[in-house]
């Protein structure tokens, strides 16, 4: 076997270089990622899994609006506001999303905190964080009804392609029910900071696993995943 | 060479080991309990009793097909819903919970030498959601109008539109039921694949792993990728039916009347169905490639045969798995290009596929072959693969693939490929490991005339479809009525088929007696009856005890394939074997 293992003989070992090498780094004795615990591989394996979610639906949308014969309406006059007596196109989305990525920026910062210990910082920007994200969803549902008041539904809208609502409605649903999930789990994770469960190692009510400051970066992880798929939403359904 | 036989010194431990949980009552320690030894017999236990209504159902379609229209319960709509049934709980409900939920879950710890799954919280989630993903598709067949009978492929338009059977109830259980198989399997997967990341003992590397770890690994990790395509697909047809969207509905004019459809790709859907259906083949066959391959090391006493090359064979097989999918379209119509690519696609996975086929027969080249029970199922199990798979080197042809796809031969050759040959290995497979699992052996006499009649039965089944579906049989017909190209003879032919069927389908039932009687009155197996290197051979307890390994995590010294070790006590040398001295690292 190629020798990637520390040994404790003193002697110095050759290590494969080139491909060798890179095979047996992964392959490596007890853990093929050194400095991931567990739960962080769990989660990027997780998200990888999501992503393929992700591309199915978005390049589903894309067969449906090649597929249908009826004209595709356009997103710039769908999502448009009308402010001040102005049409302002993709006005709230716009918002929507600046929320969603100031967002990421709490998080990130919560991270930080939480690596230091900080409890109440951590726990203030966690609770921003879902802050953010419960106006996100607020917003969305306001756009939602929005539409809903206009005449679009899954199976038809007024101006064209009934797959416009279909794809909206199931994207941005989906999409929305990740933000929610992740609001929820955001704030019983800054429920747990507080309580200080994170510094005693107190143990997960179901999992009775021991506690930790990781907790919120594998929560970082998930809500920054969130925000990348909202950026090729916005991108693919908004303004193509 | 790679002198993978080689010792070297106990590498320090990374991590430090798990606390375990402890259960504290019958309730958690039996029912709604976290050890994967637990989570993995309830999981077995749920996938055959499911696979053996599926099995019940392919009696009555062959009864229908040998005696057309002598049984008044077989109509037209129900062989349709036996079919869709059969065919969907054999592959998903059956094979791919048993491998990777049974067999993964009881094995991947204990070969790796861990206490446990990494999250064993969710692993028990996992079992739970697939228990509810079962009795969902059960439900199916209680609810008015019956289970769907949309085929197992359940293709649109026909699978939501009026006329197919079940359109009112059973396909909304079924993509329900499906939906929940594929949230229960992440909850699962996610920890299979962590575990052998992460979780492995002091010594056991990745190369070192035996190889139906690899093979569960890697399966696992592409049920991660291809399950979400089939997640997608079966909420939009769920949207499709319930909301009245059209993803998958072109305009369509019914009895004389314009549906509310329409701009829709029935296409997109088979394109998602494939991109999950093709690696699902693979799914459930590279676990069987893994098993199949400790089976042969062990039970003909020799090392197996290039494992590196078995390793990177699985890899490839996996990878390439995933751009051949449209193989299963071509009578859809493609642009000839495309048809080019997934034909060429497909048959470069036989490449990877033979490498793996030469080396289990050059381990067994001059080995010390035992005929034990798992030896001849591992055995059977070579044999039908090739058959299945060089029928599948024709099917990968457009052309070829273009006049047999709707017929008998196809029946045929997925049923070698993907129905007895990985049958065969978890029959194989449960023979092997029931003496650790339960501490007994299972009775010997009756396992041989359980995989005789299994066996040569299946090819009396199967064989003969070949010939049928040259013959111009189509797939899916309920009966054949009066053809011109048919002779009367084929119906001889399916008379032999269904009483073939059915006495393979009876000797199942003493394999389900063997499996209750040798818990009770079977022969004491003691820690190692086959001899084996692997670490789930080498537990202080039989069956290993809660955390597996006592005190202390074994270490592990060498690869998992030291048979036929010169002046070994007893000829092997298990995994977590020391060293006998520093000076034998020299001689190495
Ligand atoms: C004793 C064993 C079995 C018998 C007698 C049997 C028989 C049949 C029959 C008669 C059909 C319908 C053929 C037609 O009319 O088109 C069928 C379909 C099918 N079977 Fe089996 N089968 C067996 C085991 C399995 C196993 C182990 C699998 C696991 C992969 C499997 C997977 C399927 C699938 C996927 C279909 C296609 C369903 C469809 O067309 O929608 N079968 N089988
Ligand atoms: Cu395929």
């Amino acid at each position: 076997m190629t020798k990637t293992a520390l040994t404790n003989m003193g002697e110095s070992i050759a290590r494969p270089t080139g491909w060798a090498g890179f095979s047996a780094d992964w392959t490596s004795d007890q853990r093929a990622f050194k400095s991931a615990s567990w739960g962080k591989v769990m989660i990027w394996i997780f998200l990888l899994s999501d992503t393929f979610i992700f591309s199915c639906f978005l390049i589903s949308y894309m067969t449906v609006r090649m597929s249908t014969t009826a004209p595709w309406p356009n997103p710039s006059e769908v999502f448009a506001l009308t402010i001040g007596g102005q049409e302002i196109p993709l006005i709230l989305i716009a918002i929507m999303t600046f929320i969603l990525i100031s967002s990421s920026g709490t998080m990130a910062m919560a991270v930080n905190y939480g690596y230091r210990r900080d409890r109440v910082k951590t726990t203030a920007l966690i609770l921003a964080t879902a802050a953010f994200g419960a106006s996100f969803v607020g917003m969305q549902a306001f756009e939602w009804t929005k539409l809903i008041t206009e005449g679009v539904r899954p199976w038809g809208n007024p101006w064209g392609a009934p797959q416009f609502g279909s794809s909206f409605f199931l994207i941005t649903g989906f999409h929305g029910t990740h933000v929610t999930i992740g609001v929820i789990f955001l704030l019983i994770i800054a429920r747990k900071v507080w309580r200080g469960d994170f510094d005693h190692e107190r143990r997960g009510f179901f999992t009775s696993r021991k506690g930790s400051y990781e907790n919120v970066e594998t929560m970082g992880l998930y809500w920054h995943f969130v925000d990348l798929v909202w950026v090729f939403i916005f991108a693919l359904f908004y303004l193509w | 060479m790679v002198d993978l036989g080689s010792v070297e010194a106990i590498p320090p431990a990374e991590t430090a080991d798990v606390e375990l949980y402890h259960p504290k009552s019958w309730l958690t320690k039996y029912v709604f309990c976290q050890d994967a030894k637990v989570i993995a017999i309830q999981y077995s236990v749920t996938a055959l009793a499911i696979g053996f209504v599926a099995l019940v159902l392919s009696w009555l379609m062959r009864l229908q097909l040998a005696f057309p229209g002598s049984f008044a319960f077989i109509t037209p709509s129900s062989y349709y819903q036996f079919i869709t049934m059969h065919g969907m709980i054999m592959v998903i409900y059956l094979l791919t919970a048993l491998f990777l939920g049974g067999f993964g879950n009881y094995l991947i710890p204990l070969m790796l030498g861990a206490r446990d799954m990494v999250f064993p919280y969710v692993n028990m989630l996992s079992y739970w959601i697939y228990l509810l993903a079962v009795l969902v598709l059960i439900a199916t067949f209680f609810t008015p109008g019956g289970p769907t009978g949309a085929g197992w492929t359940l293709y649109p338009p026909q699978a939501i539109l009026e006329g197919t059977p079940g359109q009112d109830w059973g396909i909304i259980l079924m993509l329900i039921s499906l939906i929940l198989f594929i949230i229960g399997f992440t909850m699962g997967g996610l920890n299979y694949v962590v575990t052998v990341l992460q979780g492995r003992t002091r010594g056991m590397t990745l190369m070192r792993m035996p190889l139906t770890i690899w093979g569960i690994f890697t399966a696992a990790i592409m049920a991660l990728l291809a399950f979400p395509a089939l997640l997608v697909g079966a909420i939009m047809m769920l949207f499709d039916r319930l909301l009245g969207t059209s993803f998958f509905m072109p305009a369509i004019v019914q009895a004389g009347e314009h549906l509310k459809y329409g701009g829709g790709s029935p296409i997109l859907f088979q394109h998602l169905f494939w991109f999950f259906g093709h690696p699902e083949v693979y799914i459930v066959a590279l676990p069987a490639f893994g098993i199949v391959s400790d089976l042969i090391s062990t039970h003909a006493r020799k090392n197996i045969f290039g494992y590196r090359m078995m390793v990177w064979a699985i890899l490839a097989i996996a990878i390439l798995s995933f751009v051949v999918w449209g193989h299963h379209m071509y009578i859809s119509g493609m642009n000839p290009p495309f048809g080019f690519f997934f034909a060429t696609s497909t048959l470069i996975i036989a490449v990877p596929t033979a490498i793996k086929v030469y080396n289990w027969v050059l381990t067994l080249w001059r080995g010390d072959i035992h005929f034990t029970v798992p030896m001849l199922f591992a055995l059977g199990f070579i044999v039908t693969f090739v058959n299945g798979g060089i029928t599948g080197l024709f099917l990968g042809n457009v052309i070829v693939d273009v006049p047999l796809s709707a017929t008998m031969f196809v029946v045929a050759h997925f049923h070698m490929v993907m129905g007895v040959a990985p049958i065969l290995v978890v029959f194989g497979a449960i023979y092997h490991w029931y003496p650790k699992i339960t501490g007994r052996m299972m009775n010997e006499t009756l396992g041989r005339i359980h995989f005789w009649i299994t066996f040569l039965g299946a090819y009396a089944i199967f064989f003969p479809m070949h010939y049928l579906g040259f013959m111009g049989a189509p797939r899916r017909y309920y009966e054949m009525g009066e053809t011109a190209f048919m002779p009367a003879s084929a119906m001889t032919l399916n008379i032999f088929i269904t009483i073939a069927a059915l006495i393979v389908g009876a000797v199942q039932l003493a394999f389900a007696f063997n499996l209750i009687w040798s818990l009770f009155k079977g022969r004491e197996a003691g820690g190692n009856p086959w001899r084996a290197t692997t670490l789930e051979w080498q537990t202080p307890q039989t069956p290993p005890g809660h955390g597996n390994w006592g005190k202390e995590l074994p270490v592990v010294y060498r690869w998992a394939y030291d048979y036929s070790a010169p002046g070994a006590d007893g000829g092997f040398l298990p995994q977590n074997q020391p060293p006998a001295a520093p000076a034998s690292r020299a001689a190495a």
